[in-house]
């Protein structure tokens, strides 16, 4: 029951979930240490929101062993939710309230008092909601109520930081910001965990990722090691009106607007597409060779196409 | 508050500001929480005191208005000790926002006196404003100032107890409107606010006896005119058990995570 830099920030063990029929987590294990950046993607339905409400201390676990540094969520709870922060993924906000009095009664409820008020002032401050301090939540923006969530899950200071889904529905310039806020949390030495089923997110920011499927997790591995394991690489052609010729079809991986992906597991394969291009009489207008990313991954793991490239950008600053 | 502040304790911190925020949120709208029952009781002071004054002869020597203000202070203020909570819990719960709470080291036993609090609050400022207007209008003693202060602080407590429950229990606005209007609204009226119960039919009168309403309403009249339709002390031991029986029920709901934590 230590907080020492060898406690795992966050151990889950054999963990499993039922609602009911549903069984939602099928006996998970999964150790993150303190400093990571941690990413958990899957599909929606996959069970990654399940999981962070069992961290979180929302939902109880049917079996299974969780804790945050050390502290068991459940016969420690007190101590596990003061080393916890976490950002929901919906908008949820109470209407009665501006953003200053509704992060200090945030920090309140963690039995900080007007000691705290500084750090709130700071956070305040990094988020760029200082201009908004004193409006009512009600009548914030979704990008600024999605800061003011993000404020409220640092308020006490905790070690270890859930996002669950930060950047779902936000616009680029927004995203952008959050990227370089989140990360700079974890050069300050926070833990950080992020759910996300953005893939290049997932790519661009975090060192180690697990995927889960249907409950389970199918892969766990540092990302580096995980975009390693299949070195395979697409082939994009440009072949404007034309129509790829059949000989290709089984090598294609997604195809429109004249545009074909080829999925190649050898680069002699390049040789063979042209042959057939020429002998199909396709003339290629452009031609570009691209690196496998976590999506290939991720589609010759869970091999569904719920995963979404990049966020829409939606929202408003 | 600023001092206050200073004075808790870091472990009673947590508890204080839920308190406090839930006073802050029926404050923010105290048009609606705390001007309108005051209106509304005037408003039935002013029609049942006009209507009945030279009819009704309840106790002796208490003219009826004086009568009716002690029923008319304690229904208003149980009704708002349970709309208190219930509703700050049900609109919590819909708005999502609950989760701020439930992500923090608050025990169950802390965000009861929490929710609690506020609404014994709530009810005291309600019968409090109802009382300092009425007096301008009627002559009303006290006799038994203790009396009146515990049946106000056991009758909030039990409404607000209440108000926890059905705020836990309800998904919807709908469902806590029904406890309002199906629960609350028919045993406050049948408790004997505007009628002591030695005025009903013996079958009536027995009904009432299993009404915990009339006991607390009945003991808070006691505690105005030394006078009620029972003795005050077993008024006060029937609401008290009431009290610990629905505190028993909630903490049982808040320790389990009854449909807080699935």
């Amino acid at each position: 029951m230590t907080d020492n830099k060898s406690t795992p920030a966050v151990k889950i063990e054999k963990v499993h979930k039922r609602f009911g029929e549903l069984h939602a987590l099928k006996g998970i294990d999964l150790t993150i240490q303190q400093g990571e950046f941690f990413g958990l993607l899957g599909p929606n339905g996959a069970g990654k929101s399940t999981l962070i409400n069992i961290l979180a201390g929302l939902l109880k676990p049917t079996y299974g062993q969780v804790s945050i540094m050390g502290h068991d969520v459940i016969n420690a709870y007190q101590a596990a939710r003061m080393s916890l922060g976490v950002v929901p993924q919906e908008l949820v906000f109470d209407p009665f309230f501006n953003v200053r009095e509704m992060l200090r009664f945030q920090a309140g409820y963690f039995g900080r008092g007007r000691e705290n008020d500084a750090w709130v002032d700071e956070v305040i401050e990094n988020l760029g909601l200082t201009d908004k301090a004193h409006t009512n939540m009600r009548k914030l923006s979704g990008g600024m109520k999605r800061r003011a969530l993000i404020a409220q899950a640092l308020v006490h200071k905790p070690p270890v930081i859930v996002l669950d889904e930060p950047t779902a529905g936000v616009d680029v310039e927004l995203r952008q910001m959050l990227w370089a806020f989140i990360k700079k949390l974890n050069n300050d030495g926070h833990t950080i965990i992020l759910t996300t089923h953005y893939l290049e997110e997932a790519e661009a920011l975090c060192e180690r990722v697990a995927m889960m499927k249907q409950g389970e997790i199918v892969a766990l591995d540092t990302t580096a090691n995980l975009l390693s394991k299949l070195p395979g690489k697409n082939l994009r052609l440009t072949l404007g009106q034309a129509n790829l010729p059949s000989t290709l079809l089984p090598m294609l991986k997604n195809g429109e607007n004249g545009i074909f992906t080829l999925a190649l597991t050898e680069l002699n394969q390049i040789e063979y597409a042209l042959s057939e291009l020429r002998k199909a009489n396709v003339t290629v207008q452009d031609m570009q060779l691209i690196e496998a990313d976590l999506e290939d991954v991720f589609m010759s793991l869970v091999g569904e196409n719920s995963i979404q490239h990049s966020a829409p950008e939606v929202g408003e600053l | 508050m600023n001092i206050i502040d200073d004075l808790i304790s870091p472990q009673w911190r947590g508890t204080y500001t839920l308190f406090k925020k839930e006073l802050f949120r029926f404050w923010r709208v105290a048009f609606q929480t705390v001007a309108s029952p005051v209106l509304t009781s005037l408003l039935y002071l002013l029609i049942f005191s006009h209507v009945l004054e030279n009819h009704v002869q309840v106790y002796e020597g208490v003219p009826y208005k004086a009568f009716l203000i002690p029923g008319l202070i304690m229904m208003s203020l149980l009704q708002n000790a349970f709309a208190n909570s219930s509703s700050s819990l049900v609109q919590s719960k819909i708005m999502g926002s609950i989760v701020f709470v439930l992500l923090t080291p608050l025990s169950y036993v802390q965000f009861f006196i929490a929710f609690l609090a506020a609404a014994i609050i709530r009810g005291f400022l309600v019968g409090l404003s109802i009382y300092l207007v009425a007096i301008w209008f009627v002559d009303l003693s006290i006799v038994h100032p203790l009396w009146i202060f515990i049946f106000a602080l056991l009758g909030s407590a039990l409404l607000g107890t209440f108000g926890i429950i059905a705020g836990i229990w309800s998904d919807k606005f709908d469902q806590m409107a029904a406890f309002q209007n199906f629960v609350i609204m028919p045993l406050t009226f049948l408790s004997g606010v505007f009628y002591s119960i030695h005025s009903l039919p013996p079958f009536w009168q027995a009904v009432s006896k299993f009404n915990p309403f009339f006991y607390m309403i009945d003991g808070f009249r006691y505690g105005f005119f030394g006078q009620s339709d029972i003795s005050p002390w077993l008024s006060f031991v029937v609401v008290l058990a009431f009290l610990l029986g629905l505190a028993w029920l909630a903490l049982k709901m808040l320790k389990s995570g009854y449909k807080l934590r699935a």
